[in-house]
């Protein structure tokens, strides 16, 4: 059975297996890796209004206005287990297609025990800048609370946390070192146009 | 092409009735081991369907269509921001793979959340059914564990083009029933 078809077929099981266990030892190799950072969060003045949230079934919500700053280089994404003392470290490993970072508030409310709520995210893609300096920056998203519970709020947390798309494996979502908190007033703002 | 034919109907020609039903039995070992493994890998996640082809480009540049997810989806894992879930929508056939955007859980565990696509540049309330605003857990068939990219692309083609389907699926068929060790 030396036929050209019969060729290409093993030719191309071979090629496909390989292919597999290449990708599985990619995989292996970095599974052990921590993926962890320090942050460093901070904020300017946060406000809070109570206004119709018309994306959501026109009820009056709280609704919080923050300025952040925020730093951190991706310099952590240390190298694939295995080879730390062979390659430089500080950079993207070669199991990381992007990651996924986004900044999120966490409080307690009367009703809800845990709320969470992203209100920035930013992707960085393999061989972009992976250094973050942000002064003042504007959220991206609006910060709805689900009822009214943004008011006097003492204890909201702000963190950073990134997901980690590797060319294959897992989706590790790994929270960074370093939390800021912010305590809303126990007025609301007028309600006009910032 | 004649000559195939008859080389074809030959090979089956010479195997007796016992060869016959073995190849025909071989055959059905193949479609239940499959379909075992699915069921088996069903109970190990917790997911009514464990491996899930991306068949849209909502989530560039992390999932390209056709790359393959696994999931799990396990009754204790609480479901937390920035994950990625699969979820179906009522009068939805074809779930949607979209990252967790606010999460609001009350004392007894109850949990409504919100999803968006990160190449959307708005939330998921549109996708939702009509007047829903939130998600519940009932929802999801299972969160997004692992990643292996351009593997699910046959899926997609053979969705695409339907004949591609039956063809390779006839031609697999025959392939089992009719060649010898």
């Amino acid at each position: 059975m030396n036929t050209a078809l019969s060729r290409l077929n093993t030719i191309f099981a071979f090629t496909l297996s390989v292919m597999a266990g290449l990708t599985f030892l990619c995989f292996l190799s970095t599974f052990f890796n921590e993926h962890k950072a320090d942050v460093a969060i901070n904020t300017g003045k946060v406000i809070v209004k109570n206004v119709p949230d018309y994306s959501a079934g026109r009820e009056k919500n709280d609704l919080g206005f923050v300025v952040f700053d925020l730093q951190t280089d991706i310099l952590f994404l240390d190298c694939p287990w295995l080879l730390t003392t062979f390659l430089p470290q500080g950079i993207f490993n070669w199991n990381v297609k992007q990651l996924f970072l986004y900044l999120f508030a966490e409080y307690e409310t009367e009703d809800h025990k845990l709320n969470q709520v992203v209100i920035w995210d930013k992707i960085i893609k393999r061989g972009e800048n992976s250094v973050l300096d942000y002064k003042k920056a504007n959220t991206k998203y609006y910060f709805w609370d689900f009822g009214n519970g943004l008011r006097s709020n003492k204890n909201v947390t702000l963190s950073l946390s990134w997901n980690v798309i590797p060319n294959a494996g897992t989706l590790p979502k790994i929270q960074g070192v370093g939390q800021h908190k912010i305590e809303f007033p126990s007025e609301y703002s007028p309600n006009r146009f910032q | 092409m004649g000559m195939m034919d008859f080389d074809f109907l030959d090979d089956v020609r010479r195997m007796n009735k016992r060869q016959l039903y073995y190849q025909v039995l071989n055959f059905g070992m193949i479609v239940s081991s499959a379909l075992m493994i699915w069921k088996g890998l069903m109970v190990v996640t917790g997911s009514e369907s464990p491996i899930v082809v991306v068949l849209s480009g909502s989530m560039e540049p992390a999932f390209y269509r056709g790359d393959l997810l696994f999931l799990t989806n396990y009754r204790e894992e609480p479901i937390r921001v920035g994950e990625i879930v699969v979820f179906k929508i009522e009068g939805r056939e074809i779930p949607i793979v979209h990252r967790v955007l606010k999460v609001h859980e009350k004392e007894n565990g109850t949990v409504k959340f919100l999803t968006k696509g990160d190449n959307n540049s708005v939330d998921d309330r549109g996708l939702y059914a009509p007047g829903q605003l939130w998600l519940e857990k009932k929802e999801v068939v299972g969160r997004a564990r692992g990643f292996v990219p351009y593997v699910g692309i046959v899926t997609i083609l053979m969705n695409d083009y339907p004949k591609f389907k039956y063809a390779i699926l006839a031609c697999l068929g025959l392939f089992v029933l009719i060649h010898r060790e």
